[in-house]
């Protein structure tokens, strides 16, 4: 199978993440499934950042140790990255800052015959590996001409001088594949709510949340929604519950900090019945922890969170494909439900940049919330079969509508009364029965590999890319829950039949998935975890499964 | 809906002599004049936080947002900005709204979102059974400082001329028509208006024979002048003696937020053509 990686790093405020997204952009106009990891320390000048690209004839979602190409805007690329050097690895590099052997390029001179700004320095190095690398120059031209809006001409002289000092010594064979939409986890997550039917987002910055309000404030006015940025994430949480008291679909973003700061509203959208969607992308933790760096430490507290009990939703998308299908779901049942739902991410995930293969992405229906009877007076909480009470919004006429966090009565007034809250308590789990149903059709666990591995992965989320390519080397199965409340307990049964050896995958020190499979009677044999806040590798994977393997 | 009976059958449990009963008789009969000029009730929305002042959520037949406490205000922008054709008007208690949920005041009026926030002021809290609140004087005897506060009250005046409300009042609970007249125009004002009504609590702070003698009308006062507003918030403190204005402190036009965007100009189908757009685009 064609394969190929590069990696390219600088300090940071170099734009190594806008010249990694082109150098994906180039492979997947060859025809490569791409995989970007974007790792950078929580700084705004100065510190190390670098990208690895990764293609691949087939979807990829994780990326190795060893690279093919290193392309090094400064010293420290080269020297840090010694682990990522093979004998055959070609360094394109910088000859003013960089001292190595490779190909290297003058990028003072370069900028300098063009009269171009040292921020463009990025094209030259660019065009330097796109010839080394054997890439056709119309392809480098038709990804500038598409990626670059601004001085896309002089950006293409620069990265053609630097083309043309050097020779293909290391050619990346074309694959056959169509090139696809590249888009962020966090970007497919924004694009899955707007399916769904979102119209506002609201959020506060938190990485490794914060892109998909970058992306959505920049998009606003061509996406038709609005979006809001208040004091803190507690008003966050309140002002979306008002956009949705409102009538408008609304989302919140956050990471692990933030969304403790929700929780009180979060618990207030249980009892008060309002849809509600939240992203909650993990980083590594506790507190501060690691801000730009990875961790799934956070689903039994998301399962959790919040006081009292009530139904909620909780989707791990893994791939792209998955974001934009299940966002919209997301957004679909917290309507249908009346409910909150999550989906939940993490710095992998949601900063990687994966290729998307739309044909893969089933649209599903909006929900439309059902009708309110105008013939009687209208009561919020009307205590219906389903315990889903018929939504009415404020200013449509005919209809007093009250919402309320205390316990309260059908019409939605507070109540003490033991028999009000007890009939209160079922109709709100009456809908959990129901949710319990509806997810019945979807498929909610995601099995591959070989069925008949001596061992099954058992993993959720960002490490489908990284288990999935393991899996494959070693001939075992992989068993992914991507929908983690309400727990697919027997899908999940289901999708291990047959195995002798469960193996738990998580990046957190307590192997919250294997405990959560656990209370539902299903048992991990073995845990391997990582909490360092960096992806599973798949060598590093790969040798720990080696380890417990028969 | 026309003609609707404003008061819901939920039973009131507010003390004998609270001054809660003067607030929402007062707010019911502005509901009132708000429906005989033309407009329909069903475009008004109340919020409430949690405390003795909420329970006007249950007790007023309007469309209703009963929130948790502090986070009145938060959840009245959401709405604002989801629907500017409602008239938001947020009940608050100072417990509610000067303490846990300061922030969100703080940013209310530094936005000048077109709101009307009542804070119920009996600087006390009530429904917990009688603790200090920001407004409580210095020596306040409340259940968790049982010797008497070490503190300066807060002046929930000043800080909110300082925060940039655009519509800044005191009222009384005592004082009905004064206070009908705020609310009035608290909600006729386009912007963020803020009205500070001290509030008598009959249990715990029944402080009526303080408010009375020193309560005067700011009559004559120019509302325009921020200054002369600041002045006048700084006569009294909430805490020594001296005389307490009750009135229009300060009222300027300026722009107000607004949900700036394209939510609402395009539907469910067009927005999906712009995800498929934006798909495009990075291929």
């Amino acid at each position: 199978m064609n394969e190929v990686s590069v990696l390219i790093g600088g300090k940071a405020g170099d734009g190594i993440n806008s010249a990694g997204a082109m150098v994906a952009q180039l492979l997947n106009h060859l025809g490569y499934r791409i995989y970007l990891y974007f790792d950078y320390p929580s700084l705004i000048r100065g510190g190390h950042n670098f990208a690895i690209i990764r293609g691949r004839e087939t979807a990829t979602g994780t990326c190795g140790t060893q690279v093919d190409f290193l392309l090094a805007l400064n010293q420290e690329t080269v020297d840090r990255h010694k682990g990522a050097q093979k004998t055959d690895t070609v360094i394109i590099y910088n000859k003013d800052l960089v001292k190595t052997t490779g190909e290297g390029i003058s990028v003072k001179e370069i900028l300098a015959a063009e009269h171009a700004p040292e921020i463009m320095g990025n094209s030259a190095i660019i065009g330097g590996f796109a010839r080394v690398a054997g890439i056709p120059w119309k392809t480098l031209e038709e990804v500038f001409s598409s990626h670059i809006p601004k001085g896309t001409d002089l950006n293409l002289r620069v990265a053609r001088r630097a083309y043309d000092q050097l020779a293909s010594v290391h050619p990346v064979p074309p694959c056959s594949n169509q090139p696809v939409p590249l888009l962020t986890g966090n970007e497919a997550i924004g694009l899955g709510m707007i399916n769904g039917g979102l119209e506002a987002y609201v959020s506060y910055p938190m990485t490794p949340s914060s892109s998909l309000l970058h992306f959505l404030a920049e998009e606003q006015e061509q996406l038709g929604i609005t979006v809001v940025h208040p004091e803190n994430e507690i008003a966050v949480i309140l002002t979306a519950l008002g956009f949705a008291y409102a009538g408008k679909k609304a989302a919140v973003g956050t990471s692990g900090g933030g969304f403790c700061l929700m929780t009180e509203g979060l618990s207030l959208a249980g009892m008060a019945e309002i849809p509600i969607v939240l992203l909650v992308s993990q980083r590594t933790g506790p507190s501060t922890g690691l801000p730009t760096y990875t961790g799934q430490s956070d689903l039994l507290f998301v399962l959790h969170a919040g006081q009292g009990e009530f139904p909620r939703f909780i989707v791990a998308p893994g791939t792209t494909e998955e974001a934009l299908y299940w966002s919209a779901a997301a957004m679909n049942i917290a309507w249908e439900f009346q409910i909150p739902a999550f989906i939940l991410s993490d710095k992998t995930f949601s900063e990687g940049t994966y290729s998307t293969d739309l044909s893969r992405v089933s649209e599903i229906p909006q929900v439309i919330p059902p009708a309110v009877d105008k013939t009687t007076p209208y009561r919020r909480y009307s205590d219906t079969p389903s315990g889903i009470s018929p939504l009415a919004f404020p200013g449509a006429g005919d209809a007093v509508i009250k919402v309320n966090g205390y316990a309260h009565d059908e019409a939605g007034i507070t109540t003490e009364e033991a028999d009000m809250v007890d009939l209160m308590t079922k109709k709100r789990f009456r809908k959990w029965e129901g949710l319990k149903e509806a997810m019945t059709p979807y498929q909610q666990v995601i099995t591959s590999g070989s069925p008949n591995g001596p061992a099954a992965l058992l993993c959720w989320g960002s490490t489908a890319g990284v288990c999935g390519e393991v899996a494959g080397q070693l001939g075992l199965r992989v068993v992914r829950p991507v929908v983690l409340s309400p727990f697919p307990a027997d899908s999940l049964k289901k999708a291990l039949e047959g195995t002798s050896k469960v193996i738990a995958v998580e990046e957190n020190a307590t192997a919250q998935l294997a405990t959560l499979a656990g209370l539902h009677g299903i048992t991990c044999h073995e845990k391997i975890l990582r909490h360092d806040g960096r992806p599973f590798t798949p060598e590093l994977l790969g040798e720990k499964i080696r380890e417990v393997l028969p | 809906m026309t003609g609707r009976q404003l008061i819901t059958d939920a039973q009131n449990t507010w003390c004998p002599g609270c001054g809660n009963f003067s607030i929402q008789h007062t707010l019911k009969n502005v509901l009132a004049d708000i429906e005989k000029g033309g407009q329909s009730l069903d475009n008004v929305v109340l919020v409430a936080g949690i405390g003795c002042h909420a329970k006007i959520a249950d007790y007023l037949n309007i469309n209703s947002f009963y929130s948790i406490h502090g986070r009145t205000l938060p959840v009245a922008t959401g709405i604002k900005l989801a629907n500017p054709d409602l008239t938001v008007i947020c009940c608050a208690g100072d417990g509610d709204c000067y303490a846990e949920g300061l922030d969100h005041l703080i940013f209310a009026a530094k936005r000048n979102i077109d709101l009307t926030v009542i804070v119920h002021n009996n600087r006390v809290y009530g429904l917990t059974t009688g603790q200090y609140t920001p407004t409580s004087p210095r020596g306040f005897k409340g259940k968790s400082t049982p010797s008497g506060t070490r503190e300066d009250p807060l002046n929930p005046v000043e800080l909110m001329l300082a925060s940039g409300a655009t519509y800044v009042a005191r009222g009384y609970s005592k004082k009905m028509d004064l206070l009908h007249t705020l609310i009035r125009e608290g909600i006729g004002h386009r912007g963020f208006a803020f009205i500070d009504v001290l509030q008598i609590c009959a249990t715990f702070f029944p402080a009526a024979d303080y408010y009375t003698p020193r309560v005067y009308d700011l009559k004559g006062h120019d509302r325009t002048a921020f200054e002369a507003a600041c002045a006048k918030a700084r006569e009294w403190d909430y805490n020594s003696d001296a005389p307490i204005a009750l009135g229009t402190f300060y009222q300027k036009t300026s722009p107000v937020f607004e949900g700036k965007t394209g939510a609402g100009k395009m539907n469910a189908g067009e927005r999906r053509q712009a995800v498929r757009e934006l798909q495009k685009n990075r291929t």
